[in-house]
């Protein structure tokens, strides 16, 4: 068995699991965490992994990118912590609303776009709101090895501070937590300032917080290799437009509500991908010819990419125009 | 002129590119001989910098005449000594009080910007954040594949191993963790048929 994302069919290996809990934490934010029915340890997977979760929702299936956020030292259980977004596209209140204990799921290998640097003398974590996730596997790792690393953690209240006060109690002096609602904020250009050389630095959180880091960095004469980010998009819904897939020789109707990613699956078209938030590159797509803009929402193509009009990124990107016909 | 246009080679061989002033809080700068011209060129571009650099310079020989010019940007530090195995001690201080933020500028020879290199790196900085830019002597930093030895300050391919007394073929292929090129025996097959030397590019 292999993880490789060079495998026959689209996405990585699946594993089918068993809901073993629901933890609620917060009003928002619920930990599910899952085992194997037949047993079988986990694969293994670094900290800053992430899972996608199949979800059969009256037919229509959803598939979601989380964090793995438990300890990878476990092999016997997978968690994510999921935060139920009222205005998102449905996945996580369907995980919220209908998953229970005893639920049978599916999950894909783990894929790590965000993982530690090793070769790091010090690590420091910045994380907003449910941003925390991947920390919770970085921290639990690195504890096992006796790493240097400490915690930055911004969140809206103490109420909503999901591990704010389970980190706080288990490591002291390495968690520091501010609270927008008492108008604490994580002091960077200081932190930044004065690190030993070697250190490097992780944001997780929204996409502000991920620009403010990488160019406060910078600022300071951080070298670009030593900041490290993940962000995972939802597709947002536009306008439907049609495409035309040479490849596969159909053409097919991309709804409002849907992601081209989703559409090409929805009409049976075996698209790769692994992380569908835009992040690792996977779903790659060359336009053959496009009469129309694109709306490029990708954090993996760079700027010259998006301005030349000969690639999409299906899974956060889509088309408002005439024509559109991808080499798929 | 001290600045030289490498040829395209192979992906192991390192390329140079020219001094740009960064960001940064401090800054570390370490030449040899005509590499002291490149941050000449580098204060040009920058009226603060000098003022937060630490300049470590190895004149050895052909820069005697820029030192004086050196001291007269007025770096927040200076240093100048007879070989770049005199000043490795104060490089690892330097790198080792040093904070994020820190930028390096390595200029002159290739075996100084790749031993120098070898420090930063090893203090944590990634290898691609640091600048480099040749000047000066095109002489290479060469290792015996067979005997290990290190041969300095190589200018005609073939050459004759320090260490073992080998003819080696002078290659393109470099080792970051040496800081050399490779060398490998020329006349391993035919003992003694060994080519004439010639002058590395030329």
């Amino acid at each position: 068995m292999t993880a490789a994302p060079q495998n026959t069919k689209a996405g990585a290996e699946k594993i089918a699991v068993t809901v073993s809990a629901v933890v609620p934490l917060n009003d928002l934010v619920t930990r599910f965490e899952f085992t194997r029915p037949d047993g079988a340890a986990f694969p293994p997977f670094s900290a800053g992994a992430h899972t996608v979760v199949e979800m059969r929702d009256q037919g229509r299936t959803r598939l979601n990118p989380y964090s793995l956020m438990s300890d990878p030292s476990d092999p016997s259980i997978y968690a994510i912590s999921v935060r139920r977004d009222d205005q998102g596209r449905g996945g996580s209140l369907f995980m919220h609303r209908n998953v229970k204990v005893g639920d049978a799921m599916t999950l894909t290998y783990p894929v790590n776009l965000f993982s530690l640097d090793l070769r790091g003398r010090k690590h420091v974590f910045l994380a907003g709101g449910i941003g925390i996730t991947p920390f919770m596997a970085m921290i639990a790792q690195l504890e096992q090895s006796n790493g240097n690393w400490e915690l930055h953690y911004a969140c809206r209240s103490e109420a909503l501070g999901t591990y704010a006060d389970q980190l706080r109690s288990h490591y002291p002096n390495k968690v520091h937590v501010y609270f927008d609602d008492q108008n604490q904020a994580i002091g960077l250009e200081d932190l930044l300032d004065g690190q030993p050389l070697g250190t490097h630095v992780y944001v997780c959180g929204p996409k502000g917080m991920i620009d403010w880091v990488h160019t406060t960095a910078a600022e300071h004469g951080w070298p670009s290799e030593n900041v490290h980010s993940e962000e995972f998009l939802a597709p947002q819904p536009g306008k439907p437009f049609e495409v035309r897939l040479c490849k596969s020789d159909i053409t097919i109707q991309v709804g409002e509500h849907e992601s081209l990613l989703e559409a090409m699956e929805r009409c049976g078209v075996d698209a790769p991908f692994l992380c569908r938030g835009g992040a690792c590159g996977q779903c790659e797509t060359d336009v053959v010819e496009a009469d129309g803009e694109f709306v490029h929402r990708d954090h993996w193509l760079d700027d010259d990419d998006h301005a030349c009009g000969k690639k999409i990124m299906p899974c956060v990107s889509r088309f408002v125009g005439k024509t559109l016909v991808l080499d798929r | 002129m001290s600045k030289f246009q490498f040829p395209e080679s192979i992906a192991s061989r390192p390329t140079y590119g020219s001094l740009k002033s960064r960001p940064g809080k401090a800054h570390l700068m370490i030449a040899d001989a005509e590499g002291a011209e490149a941050i000449l060129d580098l204060a040009a571009q920058d009226a603060g910098l000098m003022a937060k650099s630490h300049v470590i310079y190895i004149p050895s020989g052909s820069g005697a005449g820029l030192s004086e010019r050196l001291r007269g940007l007025k770096p927040a530090q200076y240093y100048e000594g007879p070989s770049y195995a005199a000043a490795v001690p104060r490089i690892r201080r330097v790198l080792s009080d040093a904070h994020m933020g820190l930028q390096v500028y390595l200029c002159g020879t290739e075996g100084l910007m790749g031993q120098a290199m070898n420090e930063a790196t090893a203090a944590g900085i990634p290898h691609s954040a640091i600048q480099t830019e040749h000047r000066g002597s095109i002489a290479r930093r060469m290792q015996c594949v067979h005997c290990k030895g290190i041969t300095e300050n190589v200018t005609t391919d073939p050459f004759v191993c320090a260490h073992c007394g080998l003819n080696l073929f002078v290659r393109d292929h470099y080792s970051r963790r040496l800081a050399a090129f490779q060398g490998v025996c020329i006349d391993a097959e035919d003992p003694g048929n060994v080519p004439n030397p010639v002058e590395l590019y030329k």
